[in-house]
């Protein structure tokens, strides 16, 4: 398929940059983050989206989806992006809704997929138990129990954690801490006996949290693709989850980018405006050439996801997507509040917000380092 | 389109892979380590295989192969081209042609040259009857190309030509340069500027030849004493030059940047890179056995993929009429300064082999590494230095202020 957007892309591109310029504008972050929110978005706003049929986009229209694709969702999250807009879309629409297509059941699918699409139900993904994101090391265990599992253990940065009302559990089985085999995937109701919550306050000052299980009793119907055999479905839903990630990375990146230009454009100094110094040109002009390879990697990855391309591309073109974005998106972010001299420095300018999502974003499902590690494996390098 | 089966495209793509299977001399189908040097012989001068090849494509038109068939060209659309692209890469068929005839002054003419013009000139490019060189810098005159001082005088049917050029690439080789002159007055530099042709077989002309860093000497310095340029090879007006020579300098950045054989065989190096890595480093569970290098390695290759696949989105965005054209400004930078990059990684995998000059203690690849690395120190210099680039693409493309 080619790598450009459709008219039908396109037109949604546009309304939802409309939408979230003028619903959730990046002020909007600032006055969850003061009012210490603690549901952490603005549920008006997912009701809108909800209205809008983004929270069905990717999902079939069986379940009352939009069917949309990834090309879809990736052109909303990138307009989020823009506007920093903390909303459900990746722990939810990305994470949980590929949990459920790719590894529930017909009843899983039947009974949450339309609560999704009606806005009814939240989801999430609780994969990390350490502070570098390493998806197969996992020491939450599950025993089996007659026909339940008993889960216990601890999960950290979560996304959406506590405000999810199901969550996807990646748990131990069976083999040793850091094996690929012996992972299994729960679907476990967030009311369940046994968890408790301890949200974290993040720089970016979107959700995240840590979730303890103790003795979690979870019924063996709960069980997402295979008992022992969850990794390379686990693989994927981090893979959606990352690409989604990357395009929301995007929007933002090109937002600081912009700003950055216009600033240049703006400020004066020694009675010209700053964007006459050949220094400062340079690093402009470099940064223009990263931005555009970054588009390309991004549309590059959900166009793979929409041809419905095999696991190992897909997992190429994701690590691909998400190493180069996070490395852009690093350079953008430190250039953007060094050229906006002192003013970048203060917490009344957003650019700085930009800056601390980055990072966020960065380390979110695998940072740079892991990125071009697992691109090098699959490439055999 | 056919009833049933098969596409246009898809039957072409079957008469092409017949075509070059019957018509693509076996020995030619590799990888050429200086695919430039072998290819932009003169058709005269063409001997064995590499003359046979070429008289094939010419009777298909396939060495300019979108130009117009009139002229001797293939007459193929963007889209067959592909087709012959890639169905020429998958059997390492060469490029029958390479020259400033046909990635410079042929486009150039094809956008801006009379029909005379056209007629006069286009036929013997496609056949390679005619190499072309490029008349620009002057020892004051390299990014400010419009500084150049080179001046030709109006004698009614003829211009007489006297100055000097250097950096004439292929200069001892060529039989025509195309030559940006001073004629008239002018306020702005880029005024009073015009655009000739002319024979280089002709009294006047003095070449001295420039040895490089690698040790090749492709170039001169050329002299003109009185030489001689008919005004029927006047591109565009007089005195109007410079919007010529601006036109040509964008078929020049774009077949720098985005051409599968330039900069320096590119090509070649991505999966010699990797076999090199691995051949003096070791290998361990697949890996390159040194974390640097493999980092290193890593990150270029994905900066590689991430600039092919930008060129390609640029190309499908451009298909739907949906590109503002920004994507292409950076290709030239971007391009260049990745290849050298790859240069260095190459030298860096193999160690102080590929540090050797000459001798038969080192294998030919070692010692082209070497020499490509030095020569492809160039591409960032000519046709508009990174440095140019960058201002381009800050004032042209981001707005910023003069
Ligand atoms: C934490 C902090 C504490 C401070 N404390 C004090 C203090 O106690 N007292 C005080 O008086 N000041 C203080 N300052 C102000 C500080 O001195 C200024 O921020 C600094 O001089 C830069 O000026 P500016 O912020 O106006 O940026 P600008 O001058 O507007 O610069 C914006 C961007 O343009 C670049 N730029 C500017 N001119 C050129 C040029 N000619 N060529 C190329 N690039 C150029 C800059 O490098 C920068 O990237 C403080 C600043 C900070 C951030
Ligand atoms: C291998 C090779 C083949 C060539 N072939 C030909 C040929 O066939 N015909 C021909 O006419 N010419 C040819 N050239 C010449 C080439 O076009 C010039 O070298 C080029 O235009 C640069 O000019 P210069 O060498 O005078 O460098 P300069 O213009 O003197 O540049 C020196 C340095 O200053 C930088 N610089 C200059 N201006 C600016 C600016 N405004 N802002 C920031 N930095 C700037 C440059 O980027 C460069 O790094 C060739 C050159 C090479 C190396």
């Amino acid at each position: 398929m080619p790598l450009n957007y459709s008219e039908e892309q396109s037109l949604l591109r546009d309304s939802a940059r409309d939408f979230f310029t003028t619903t959730l504008p990046v002020s909007n972050l600032r006055e969850l983050r003061d009012e210490k929110n603690e549901t952490g978005y603005s549920t008006d706003a997912w009701r809108q989206m909800i209205d809008l049929g983004w929270g069905g986009i990717t999902i079939p229209e069986e379940f009352g989806g939009l069917e949309f694709g990834y090309k879809g969702l990736g052109v909303i999250m990138e307009q989020a992006g823009r506007t920093l807009a903390a909303s459900p879309l990746l722990a939810t629409c990305a994470l949980g809704v590929t949990a459920i297509v790719e590894g529930g059941s017909s009843e899983h699918k039947k009974d949450l997929l339309p609560l999704v699409v009606g806005g009814e139900i939240s989801l999430t993904l609780a994969v990390d138990e350490q502070s570098v994101h390493a998806p197969f090391n996992i020491d939450c265990k599950a025993l089996k129990e007659g026909s339940n599992y008993v889960l216990s253990g601890q999960k950290i940065f979560v996304l959406d954690g506590h405000v999810a009302d199901e969550l996807i559990v990646v748990a131990r089985t069976s083999g040793d801490t850091t094996s690929r085999e012996g992972i299994t995937l729960f679907l476990v109701n967030a009311q369940s006996k046994g968890i408790s919550y301890h949200p974290s306050v993040m720089v970016d000052s979107r959700n995240a949290c840590r979730i303890n299980f103790d003795k979690v009793s979870v019924a063996e119907t709960q069980v997402l693709g295979t008992v022992n055999q969850g990794a390379e479905l686990l693989d994927f839903i981090l893979d959606v989850g990352r690409i989604c990630l990357s395009a929301e990375m995007l929007g933002s990146l090109q937002e600081a980018f912009d700003r950055t230009v216009e600033y240049l454009k703006m400020r004066e100094q020694f009675d010209v405006q700053i964007g006459t110094f050949q220094g400062l040109q340079h690093r402009a002009a470099r940064m223009f050439c990263e931005v555009e390879l970054a588009k390309s990697v991004v549309i590059t990855a959900l166009t793979a996801l929409d041809d419905g391309a095999d696991r190992t591309s897909i997992a190429e073109q994701a690590s691909l997507a998400k190493a180069k974005v996070s490395e852009v998106f690093k350079l953008v972010s430190n250039e953007t509040i060094q050229m906006h001299g002192g003013i970048g420095m203060t917490d009344e300018e957003e650019v700085g917000l930009f800056l601390k999502r980055a990072r966020v974003a960065e380390q979110t499902f695998g940072g740079i380092g892991f990125h071009m590690n697992r691109w090098g494996e699959l490439n055999n390098l | 389109m056919p009833e049933k089966g098969l596409s246009e495209i898809e039957t072409f793509r079957i008469e092409v892979r017949e075509w070059l299977q019957k018509n693509c001399p076996e020995s030619l189908r590799k990888r050429w380590p200086d695919p430039f040097a072998e290819f932009s012989v003169l058709r005269k001068l063409r001997t064995g295989d590499s003359a046979l090849w070429l008289e094939a494509m010419i009777t298909k038109g396939w060495t300019a192969p979108t130009w117009p068939v009139e002229y001797g060209g293939g007459g193929l659309t963007r889209h067959q081209n592909a087709v012959l692209q890639s169905e020429m890469a998958r059997v390492n068929a060469p490029e029958p042609l390479l020259g400033m005839g046909l990635s410079m002054i042929g486009p150039t003419l094809l956008d801006l040259g009379t029909e005379a013009q056209k007629q006069a000139h286009l036929p013997d490019i496609i056949t390679g009857d005619t190499r072309w060189c490029q008349g620009y810098s002057e020892p004051n005159a390299g990014s400010d190309l419009a500084n150049i001082q080179t001046k030709a005088e109006d004698k009614g049917d003829h211009f007489i030509i006297n100055g000097s050029k250097t950096w004439t690439s292929g200069g001892h080789l060529a039989t025509w340069m195309f030559c940006l002159v001073r004629t008239g007055k002018y306020e702005k530099k880029q005024q009073g500027i015009s655009f000739l042709l002319f024979e280089m077989d002709q009294p006047g002309i003095t070449l001295k030849r420039i040895k490089l860093i690698s040790g090749d000497s492709p170039f001169c310095e050329t002299f003109f004493d009185d030489v001689k340029a008919l005004k029927e090879n006047l591109i565009g007006k007089l005195d109007d030059g410079w919007a010529v020579g601006k036109r040509l300098l964008q078929h020049e950045r774009s077949s720098i940047g985005n051409s599968p054989t330039q900069p320096s065989g590119e090509n070649l190096k991505v999966p010699q890179l990797v076999t090199m890595a691995k051949q003096y480093h070791g290998e361990v569970n697949g890996r390159i056995d040194n974390p640097e290098l493999r980092t290193n390695i890593i990150r270029h290759l994905m900066n590689r993929k991430a600039f092919k696949l930008t060129t390609k989105r640029a190309f499908d965005e451009a298909k739907a009429g949906a590109s503002s054209g920004d994507t292409t400004s950076m290709f030239k930078f971007y391009g260049s300064e990745n290849a050298q990059i790859q240069h260095e990684l190459m030298l860096e995998a193999m160690g102080t082999n590929a540090l050797a000059w000459e001798g038969e203690d080192f294998s030919d690849t070692e010692l082209e590494t070497l020499r490509s690395w030095l020569s492809g120190k160039a591409t960032t210099i000519y046709g508009g230095s990174s440095e140019i680039q960058l201002n381009i693409i800050a004032k042209r493309v981001l707005n910023l202020p003069e």
